[in-house]
């Protein structure tokens, strides 16, 4: 089933007007949301659309910003949209997902863990691969690997 | 009234029930399970911080240390991916050599979670006999990769090299055994009063915790949703290909054993399509020797692996390097239900459970 995508991102656009931005992709719909938008526009998203379905919740380190990357499927209706959002440096934190989707509870553990950003409302942001006396975020650019 | 007192039983992660490196702490009330609390991470490696460091061909043999049980499944996604990136479309004869080995693959995992569950609940003849037959397929990646387990075979752009001679008869007979070999599953453990008893109504996931939670594969499956991206997003050639997704009702212990058995005449199904239909012709598309995507690329690519929803996440400044490489590990997302389908349990059934959601390790800790 092809997604009216045209409808979508117009129907988006009148919502939050400047708060979101069509991104141009070969493979995708793909949207940047401010992130103090993030948590309207995603659950506008799973209840009027349909996404039930978060694939994947990861991050990109570009420096100055950090890119919070979700990859939303609806199983029904087999659709695909991505939707991103960025956040500063020095105030690395977003609103979790976790009361939208349970399964962004681990997801997000792994980018608190792996790139230091912080989600509020989330239960229970420990670690989840590293141990928990580990200092430091692997996948930032920044990260000194020794060997 | 008399309460039990809360402690604490540790699974793992040195058990070998827990698959290799999970640990698994139970919360229980007398015998009675409470939460379990999943650790992760005694098998990390950082395997996204070294695909920054690799060039893209590089990379390649570290996803098939991913899942090493299905080694042809991460590297078929990674390379996929990697083709989208660069925009290339490989050969027909090497789509078709693809399905093959990712088919077989996939029934090889299968083998490997029966025989797990098998020598978990006790029924160690059922280790011997998944064990057997999963031999034959690591014969025939030895004739085309040169090793058993972690071949490497696929490569970005095709394969490595042509099949041998002989392949094709030693598929078609593994191909031509495959119901026998379901039959004596079944009849060995399937109908066995001790298995149902282990297993029926054991761990049960309901459709809308597995959709919420992430759970992909066999395990959503078995929950009675009928979600195969093979068909829902067919990537390869996928779409030219006659078969059924086995779906569970209940989604306890036993749905998801079953699951898997059907799952391996379904690739059998695939197999044989495959092997008909397969042309002569190259082996390899024209790939650069320096592989450079465009700046400010990325793709997100997602394959139904053995365990599930395996996709990889490419970001590309240019260079020769992935600038960022992020795995969606199937096994890490399907781990999250474990203590969801415990609570109220007994201890017994974190074994089970374990078993029949079939994680793979070096992929959910990467």
């Amino acid at each position: 089933m092809a997604m009216d995508t045209e409808k979508i991102t117009e129907e988006l656009k009148n919502r939050f007007h400047d708060k979101i931005t069509l991104q141009e992709d070969k493979f995708i719909l793909k949207f940047l949301v401010e992130k103090d938008e993030l948590l309207n526009v995603m659950g506008v998203l799973k209840e009027t659309y349909g996404f039930n379905h978060l694939a994947n919740v990861t991050s990109v380190d570009y420096g100055e910003e950090f890119e919070l990357v979700y990859h939303l499927y609806s199983i029904p209706e087999n659709h695909k949209i991505c939707i991103k959002t960025r956040t500063p440096r020095n105030s690395a934190q977003v609103d979790s997902l976790f009361g939208i989707w349970p399964t962004a509870d681990w997801q997000e553990r792994e980018v608190y863990d792996l790139m230091g950003i912080t989600f509020k409302g989330h239960p229970n942001l420990v670690r989840v691969l590293l141990p928990d006396d580990f200092t430091g975020h692997p996948l930032r650019k920044d990260f000194v690997m020794k060997g | 009234m008399f309460e039990a007192d809360i402690y604490t039983v540790n699974v793992g992660p040195v058990h070998p029930s827990t698959h290799g490196g999970l640990h698994a702490e139970a919360v229980m009330s007398g015998e009675i399970i409470q939460d379990v609390i999943v650790h992760l991470g005694y098998v990390h490696r950082s395997v996204e911080k070294i695909a920054e460091s690799k060039t893209y061909q590089q990379f390649t043999p570290y996803t098939a240390r991913l899942d090493y049980l299905a080694t042809n499944l991460p590297v078929l996604g990674y390379c996929q991916t990697v083709e989208k990136l660069l925009g290339i479309e490989v050969p027909e004869r090497v789509e078709y050599i693809r399905v093959i080995m990712a088919e077989l693959s996939r029934i090889a995992s299968h083998q490997i979670a029966i025989s797990a569950t098998g020598i978990d609940l006790g029924a160690t003849t059922g280790l011997m006999y998944g064990m057997r037959d999963r031999e034959r397929i690591m014969d025939i990646f030895s004739m085309t990769g040169g090793q058993r387990l972690l071949s490497s075979y696929i490569r970005i752009g095709g394969v490595a090299e042509d099949i041998p001679d002989g392949f094709i008869s030693a598929v078609t007979s593994f191909v031509k055994d495959i119901p026998k070999m379901m039959r004596e599953y079944d009849g060995l453990m399937t109908g066995n009063e001790i298995w149902q008893a282990r297993m029926k109504g054991v761990g049960i996931l309901s459709k809308e915790d597995a959709i919420s939670y992430g759970v992909t594969g066999p395990n959503l499956r078995a929950s009675g949703v009928p979600y195969d991206i093979r068909k829902a997003e067919p990537y390869g050639i996928y779409d030219r290909f006659d078969f059924e997704i086995p779906v569970g009702c209940v989604g306890d212990s036993l749905d998801r054993w079953n699951v898997r058995i059907a799952e391996i005449g379904e690739s059998g199904r695939i197999i044989k399509q495959a092997l008909v239909n397969m042309p002569d012709g190259e082996i390899k598309a024209k790939v650069p020797k320096v592989i450079k995507p465009e700046a400010g690329m990325e793709v997100y690519h997602r394959i139904e692996s053995s365990k599930g929803e395996l996709g990889y996440y490419i970001v590309s400044d240019g260079g020769t390097k992935p600038y960022r490489l992020h795995v969606r590990a199937p096994s890490f997302i399907n781990l999250m239900v474990l203590p969801v389908i415990c609570r109220g349990g007994v201890f017994q059934d974190i074994i089970t459970n374990i078993a029949t959601l079939d994680p793979i390790l070096g992929e959910s800790d990467r």
